[in-house]
């Protein structure tokens, strides 16, 4: 089976977000940056398990300049065989599905992508879905499940409410979330071997970028908290009805 | 025309989908465009899609629509759209929303926004829209600058607003291709209001010591009619099913009211709940990050304080 899996480079859970030039741009000063958890926990590794089961190789692809290489190592020194960069810098999700599917178009014959089921820092769940769409190609998303018989995958993914069972022939698109996988720890002959497993850069294909931010900006901060004493709670419901008003 | 993707959930309309018309007709307002609604398949309230300012319902109907397949929404959803000569499609930020929001951008070579949190605004003839980023901790302005647009309106982001009366309903005949996804089964959460819509959420975490202590929190949960809701290790260890984690790796939301009983406020917590309107938070330990990013807290504790909180409610209902 040939599995190509999304990873994208994101800050650190813990980032403290702050902005630059007047809220043009995000501040990355002093910033760690990591390799996206659900592409890292449940895409990669579940792709990993289903070559250990079925055989096969696991390409990793990530769009963005070389100053990112160091989470490509991660993919790599967690366990996959090649891995693909696609040099340019845009972020637009469109500019980055266009990318990813332009290659795979060029190299042919992946079985299943696989991404994330969103980006944390853009929260935007949409870059698979445009994947599929410029592949023509069926989208699971947010699955927390994935099993392949042949080239029959039997899926479970969330839906607002409830879990749907679906079924699929490859190739396709799949999201992951919470629950498809379990996170792996690199271990060090993982590591020395990332090192030496080739990173293929691969020249962008032109794209107009039509979505664009103007600026950022943090949220108005609370007001700070109300303290009310234990003994009181009846004052805690009668501000929750009549000052907040939500109950 | 903008035109609204109007989400039918189980033969009816969700809330979702109620503030995401709100949000399509203000937008054709804003434009001073048309707005016009497509529902795939069967809804029973089509109509009242005008009552949120919509003003023509346009239905598709085929066997191939059945149940919602990503794929074949997008190309019937992109016809309809370059038949009617929309130039924006509105959609709510849900499980399949979102799946066909991402489709549609790259199928109509639009501009996308997932999960804008505020209505629009024109600057020099260029439509804005924000977003949350960092899981509510920053928000984004983006310009939409191509000719088509598309959006997915968080959850809570605005309050359905009636204002029109029932719309007409016509049905629309377009092509329907065979979805390539087969759904072998569905399995919902009965009885209760799953958590991306609950208005009213009662949350727990390991300060509960262990799932045979749950009782309090249920008990608080159903006086005020809310949805149940925990923290990571808690689903980790199997003390609460895993569609009750919240947080940045399990559900965002953004309840009227989430209550927060035992639990610390790790930032990957908040997360998932800082965008709440209202946030309580009942902890022992007065350094609890929590009480940064509550509206209401308590100090003490959550044995003692919640079948409190449980009697008082009761008696603000009785
Ligand atoms: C990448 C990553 C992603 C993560 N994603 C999530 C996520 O999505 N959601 C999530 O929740 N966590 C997530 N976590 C874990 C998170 O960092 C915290 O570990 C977790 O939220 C802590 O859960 P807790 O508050 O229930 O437990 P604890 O941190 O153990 O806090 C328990 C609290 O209960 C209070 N308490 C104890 N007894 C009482 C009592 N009798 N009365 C009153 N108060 C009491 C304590 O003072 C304490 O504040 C993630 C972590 C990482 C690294
Ligand atoms: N720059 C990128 N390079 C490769 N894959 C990406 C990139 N950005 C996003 N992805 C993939 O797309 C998924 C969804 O991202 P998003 O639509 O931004 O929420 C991520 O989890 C990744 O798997």
């Amino acid at each position: 089976m040939k599995l190509l899996v999304c990873l994208s480079k994101v800050p650190d859970t813990t980032t403290k977000i702050t902005f630059a030039e007047e809220g043009k741009r995000f501040d990355e000063n002093g910033v760690t940056f990591i390799l996206n958890p659900y592409d890292e926990w449940y895409a990669l590794v579940r792709a990993l398990e289903l070559k250990e089961a079925h055989g096969g190789t696991v390409t990793v692809i990530h769009v963005g300049p070389s100053a990112n290489d160091a989470v490509i190592r991660k993919g790599l020194a967690i366990g996959a065989d090649d891995a693909v960069r696609i040099d340019a810098t845009q972020s637009s999700s469109l500019f980055i599905a266009k990318q990813i599917s332009a290659f795979v178009e060029a190299e042919k014959g992946y079985d299943i992508i696989f991404t994330g089921k969103e980006t944390i820092n853009y929260n935007r769940s949409e870059v698979g879905a445009m994947i599929a769409e410029y592949l023509d190609q069926p989208f699971i998303s947010f699955a927390n499940h994935l099993e392949i018989n042949g080239s029959t995958a039997t899926l479970d993914r969330e839906i607002d409410g409830g879990t749907e069972v679906v079924e699929v022939e490859t190739p396709f698109v799949v999201s992951a979330a919470k629950g498809m996988a379990e996170q792996r720890i690199p271990n060090m002959k993982g590591i020395m071997m990332a090192n030496k497993k080739p990173i293929k850069v691969v020249p962008p294909v032109p794209f107009d970028e039509i979505a664009v931010p103007v600026f950022y900006e943090l949220p108005p901060a609370k007001s700070g908290v109300k303290l009310i004493d234990a003994d009181n709670i009846e004052e805690l419901v009668r501000l929750l009805h009549e000052e907040a008003k939500v109950i | 025309m903008v035109l609204l993707f109007a989400e039918v959930q189980q033969g009816n309309f969700k809330k979702t989908t109620l503030e995401a018309a709100t949000y399509a007709a203000k937008t054709a307002e804003l434009l001073g465009v048309a707005s016009v609604a497509i529902v795939l398949g069967e809804a029973e309230n089509a109509a009242e899609l005008g009552l949120y300012g919509i003003q023509k319902v346009y239905q598709v109907r085929h066997d191939h629509l059945k149940n919602f397949d990503n794929q074949v929404g997008a190309i019937v959803l992109s016809a309809a759209a370059h038949q009617l000569e929309a130039s924006v499609i509105v959609l709510s930020h849900t499980s399949n929303g979102k799946a066909l929001a991402g489709r549609l951008a790259a199928r109509w070579n639009a501009a996308s926004i997932s999960g804008a949190t505020g209505l629009p605004t024109l600057k020099d003839g260029v439509l804005h829209v924000r977003k949350g980023m960092f899981s509510g901790k920053a928000i984004a302005e983006y310009a939409l600058k191509s000719e088509h647009k598309v959006i997915t309106v968080m959850g809570n982001a605005l309050q359905p607003l009636q204002h029109g009366a029932l719309a007409s309903v016509e049905t629309l005949s377009l092509e329907v291709p065979s979805p390539k996804i087969k759904i072998k089964e569905v399995k919902r959460v009965e009885g209760i209001v799953p958590l991306p819509e609950a208005e009213l959420v009662v949350s727990a975490g390991r300060g509960l010591k262990g799932p045979e202590n749950w009782g309090i929190v249920e008990e608080l949960a159903s006086a005020l009619g809310a949805t149940t809701a925990c923290s990571r290790p808690v689903a980790d260890s199997h003390w609460r099913p895993h569609h009750e984690h919240v947080g940045q790796t399990g559900v965002a939301i953004r309840p009227n009211l989430y209550i927060a009983i035992g639990i610390s406020g790790a930032i990957q917590h908040l997360a998932g709940v800082n965008n709440s309107k209202t946030i309580v938070v009942i902890n022992k330990d007065a350094d609890a990050p929590f009480f940064k990013a509550a509206d209401y807290g308590i100090v003490g504790d959550l044995f003692e304080i919640v079948p409190k909180f449980t009697a008082a409610v009761k008696k603000l209902k009785a």
